[in-house]
């Protein structure tokens, strides 16, 4: 009853959104259309370019820093222009703003990139037209959202620029060298400056989550179950929910940081003497910050990989032209990995002094969220097997995906057993490690999507060959960057240093350090190639088919340059679940969700041939009764 | 410049397309070299990561001279085994089967959505494999977080911006108290002349230690987070400000036993800062030499107390414990 009700009201709201719409059409200024808009598909384009250029500046910044890992005696005096006094007068990069590079790398990629330019593009995007809406349940909360982004975009951005420096304590800003700007000068203003960049960052995040959340469950067109939703929505959908719950422990993590770092309160600082003074916090623990970052922190990888795996599922599923294997299986792993990402945060803190019984229930869950993670990976190679593939350049980064998180998966082993992490915790088996799992496999998600839906993003189609050309140079140049790090990260070299020439330990390798810096330069290089594509086909590139990867979900529906409200006319139905690839018998090796079975009886199931009879018996009832 | 020529070859290349008309076939031949191109990744792959593996063993294989070190690196080592195992089987997989199933026009796709019998065998196969190395790296954490044994050498180690101080019990084998407001710029650890424990504590440039014996490792921080990551002896913990941690351990190889094996006359122990700290992060280097118990006796016996060096401190002794230090220091001669 109550059900009924809410889905009549929904109606009627999207029935008056809908009048509505059309009047604005005409006359929606620039502002209202571009910047200030509430049409989902425009803020999604507001996130991915806001996206590519942050993505743009993170890499420029691990460029900089690998010239000073692979070239440690190179003359940096070039870069004086750019970088001001952070050269130093002998023409070397200072060591603290090789931190603060480091610490800016790690926080725009995590999040101003992987996190708000993959799922913020993503899920705006495609939850209304995959699920067959006319937009998001509430566009305006959709574009403050966005807006809190680029406040927290241009707040951060700023930082970079600051006397003092940008934080540089790392991107996890562990206190207390991020709470004492006697510690490291990035503390100071710039790290001020991070905190409220990631206040209004956790705020667009929270906003955008709700909406997500409330679409999905609310706003599907008729016949779309949620067993027939693709997995692109059940992934952001589980994405959101995780959001929604950890974010808020960040928030309050980076509260009580600005408490002890402004209002001298000890929430994590105790007995610390620094720069001759001895401090008067007592009582705080360090350790509690650890606890709630990461009870964020671990999440937040999958927040970054879940989009990936969404938007790969649908693009492996199309391009083998076969119905993804497991879809249950799938939406099961993934509801697993959302369960258990909350409790797996503290394998990150083994060697920090935690308590040891808890680290060993933490390598437990650790290893059982491999359980999941493994199952997705089988399925993939099982969708693969027996098909007809088509090597769009989307699927190609989504078999680099795969590839990638295989990779990086299988280290994870490794650094999740205890007695093995005490070796390889912080040193370069790790900066692999998780820049191919969560990294490289989330960056190469969301490459597989923007080419994928770029037609119906822009109506054209991005240029394929350029595309091969991206996908190859780039796969090709993370592996050779990110594999390597693995045999410096088993000789025991530790992240975050400036150079390793301190230790004869360390003291080898530097041809090898060199060697991933040409390779990450080059890699950086070739996503210009992208970018040129991106911009350029955006308006000379070919017009594109309504449905040129011969796609079954709904967004494929909707002509080619789609107003507001997505469907000229009244939103398809849904029939089918929407892999229903190279079906036996059917006339062609797709059939789009919004065919009804009837229609197909040359190709139903049984079981789906009996839902038909019953169908046109209860037509048949329902006219007799008429009559 | 660059730009416009990229942007003339490509309006080039796009205008022949459509003279040929190919953007209108369902694939074009690079479906065809894109599978080539896969598969020999594949087997690029698969041959650097073996040969990187093998020609760089001696590089990046440390050689462990410490007793938990052997059963940490045998579980390291059974767990590349077997993840190898999988990283080949499913990348070759991944990769054969993109290069095997590439569109061919006359072939259809294989329509298989479900197979729960897989589904549960691919389940239940890593749960059992991942338990067994799971147990095994359990019991090895356990052993090795356990309490220390009853005569360990205690040595205390602090971190601070920018390097490592230690500090030994001395004679009394107790570790004097601190406070962390009694820290200047000589008594760095902050230690409380009230305590008599303190007197004979002595502060060595480098750690010594015994070999064959458990050694325990107080790690304390006075600013920042720091870790002390000893590589050699798998070794690293944190050192947190306001809450002291510890490591036990049994080194099991002297620093010439080391110099031998290793063919290097020049190999020192180092303990080296694996927690962010600042500036001077990549700077903490700390040398311990490992000797024999006979070594280590004679060479602790002449460590002369940080009172000792320090005579001006004794001011803050209480009165009723001078004669003690005096004592014990030795300064009662002078």
């Amino acid at each position: 009853m109550g059900k009924a009700k809410l889905e009549d009201k929904n109606q009627n709201i999207s029935v008056e959104d809908h009048g509505a719409e059309h009047d604005h059409d005409h006359h929606q200024s620039f502002i209202t259309k571009y910047i200030f808009s509430t049409d989902h598909k425009t803020i999604a384009k507001q996130y991915l370019i806001t996206g590519i250029f942050w993505a743009f500046i993170g890499g420029m910044l691990s460029v900089i820093f690998r010239l000073q890992l692979g070239f440690p005696d190179m003359e940096l005096e070039w870069l004086r222009p750019l970088l001001g006094k952070w050269i130093t007068e002998t023409g070397k990069l200072d060591p603290e703003f090789y931190l603060a590079l480091v610490t800016m790398h790690g926080t725009i990629m995590v999040f101003f990139v992987l996190t708000a330019g993959l799922s913020g593009t993503f899920s705006n995007f495609l939850i209304p037209l995959q699920i067959g809406a006319r937009d998001m349940a509430s566009g305006f909360m959709n574009m403050l959202s966005y807006w809190f982004f680029f406040a927290s975009s241009v707040v951060m951005f700023f930082s970079l620029f600051i006397e003092t420096g940008p934080a540089s304590g790392g991107w996890v800003v562990y206190p207390p060298l991020s709470a004492l700007p006697q510690a490291i000068s990035g503390s100071g203003l710039g790290m001020t400056l991070w905190l409220i960049a990631m206040a209004l960052f956790i705020a667009s995040t929270l906003l955008g989550g709700i909406n997500y959340i409330t679409t999905i469950i609310n706003l599907r067109t008729e016949g779309m179950s949620f067993t027939r939703l693709p997995l692109t929505i059940w992934a952001f959908l589980l994405t959101a929910i995780l959001g929604l719950l950890s974010f808020p422990v960040l928030f309050a993590a980076a509260l009580l940081l600005i408490f002890d770092r402004s209002f001298g309160t000890s929430f994590f600082l105790s007995e610390i003497f620094i720069n001759g003074e001895a401090l008067p916090n007592i009582g705080g623990s360090p350790i509690l910050y650890q606890h709630l970052f990461w009870f964020l922190g671990h999440p937040e990888v999958y927040i970054v990989i879940l989009p990936a795996f969404g938007i790969t599922s649908e693009i492996i599923a199309t391009n083998s032209r076969k119905p993804i294997f497991g879809y249950r299986a799938m939406i099961g792993s993934l509801l697993a990995i959302t369960v258990l990402s909350f409790l797996v945060w503290a394998h990150h803190m083994f060697v920090s002094g935690l308590n040891p019984f808890l680290g060993s229930v933490f390598v437990l869950f650790t290893l059982i969220i491999a359980i999941p993670s493994a199952v997705k990976v089988f399925n993939y190679l099982t969708t693969l097997w027996r098909g007809n593939i088509v090597f769009t350049p989307a699927m190609l980064f989504s078999i680099g995906l795969v590839s990638f998180f295989i990779s990086g998966g299988l280290t994870g082993i490794f650094l999740g057993n205890s007695a093995i992490d005490i070796q390889l915790h912080d040193t370069y088996f790790v900066v692999a490690h998780f820049h191919l799992v969560m990294g490289s496999a989330a960056f190469f998600g969301m490459m597989a999507g923007v080419y994928h839906w770029f037609p119906k993003m822009f109506g054209r189609m991005m240029d394929a060959r350029m595309g091969y050309v991206h996908f190859w140079l780039t796969f090709i140049g993370i592996y050779l960057v990110f594999f390597p790090m693995h045999y410096l990260g088993i000789a025991g070299f530790p992240r975050r240093y400036y150079s390793f020439t301190n230790f004869d330990a360390f003291n080898i390798f530097t041809d090898l350090n060199s060697f991933i810096s040409v390779a990450a330069i080059l890699t950086f290089a070739a996503q210009l190639v992208f970018a040129f594509n991106f911009f350029y086909s955006i308006f000379r590139g070919r017009l594109a088919p309504l449905n040129p990867w011969r796609s079954n979900t709904l967004e494929w529906t909707t002509p080619r340059f789609l107003g507001h409200g997505n469907w000229p006319g009244e939103i398809p139905k849904v029939y089918r679940w929407p892999y229903d690839y190279s079906k036996p018998g059917a006339r062609e090796d797709f059939i789009p969700q919004n065919v009804p079975l009837s229609v197909t009886p040359e190709s139903n199931l049984p079981s789906e041939k009996e839902k038909v009879d019953a169908e046109n018996r209860r037509t048949k009832e329902k006219s007799v009764n008429e009559k | 410049m660059i730009i416009g020529i990229l942007a003339i070859v490509y309006r080039i290349h796009g205008l022949v397309d459509v003279a040929r008309n190919t953007h209108q076939k369902r694939v074009t031949s690079s479906n065809r070299i894109n599978a080539v191109l896969l598969f020999i990744f594949l087997i690029a792959g698969v041959a650097a990561t073996i040969w990187m593996s093998f020609s760089w063993f001696d590089l990046y294989h440390l050689p462990v001279a410490s007793e938990h070190g052997k059963s940490t690196d045998s579980i390291f080592w059974i767990t590349m085994a077997v993840t190898l195992v999988v990283f080949f089987i499913t990348q070759i997989l991944l990769f054969f089967f993109s290069f095997r199933y590439r569109y061919k026009e006359k072939r259809d796709a294989f329509y298989y959505p479900e197979n729960n019998r897989l589904e549960i065998v691919w389940t239940i196969v890593p749960a059992i494999v991942l338990s067994l190395l799971i147990f095994g790296g359990l019991k090895a954490w356990n052993n090795l977080m356990d309490d220390p044994p009853e005569q360990s050498e205690v040595v205390e180690i602090l971190g601070y911006q920018f390097a490592w101080r230690t500090r030994y019990p001395g004679n009394d084998n107790q570790l004097g108290a601190y406070d962390y407001r009694m820290i200047d710029a000589e008594n760095v650890f902050g230690m409380d002349f009230r305590d008599r424990a303190s007197f004979d504590d002595f502060s060595p440039r480098e750690v010594h230690l015994p070999k064959g014996k458990p050694v325990l490792f107080k790690i304390r921080a006075r600013d920042v987070l720091h870790s002390v990551f000893a590589p050699h002896f798998r070794l690293k913990m944190d050192a947190v400000p306001g809450m002291p941690t510890s490591f036990w351990f049994i080194p099991n190889k002297t620093t010439e036993e080391m110099r031998v094996e290793t063919g290097n006359p020049d190999f020192n122990y180092e303990i080296a800062c694996a927690e962010l700290c600042g500036r001077g992060h990549f700077s903490m280097r700390l040398l311990v030499v490992v000797e024999e118990p006979e070594d280590y006796e004679k060479w602790k016996s002449e460590q002369k107390s940080w009172l000792s060096n320090n005579p001006d401190y004794l001011s803050k002794v209480p009165e009723d414990l001078k004669e003690l230090a005096l004592l014990k220091t030795g300064l009662d001669k002078q």
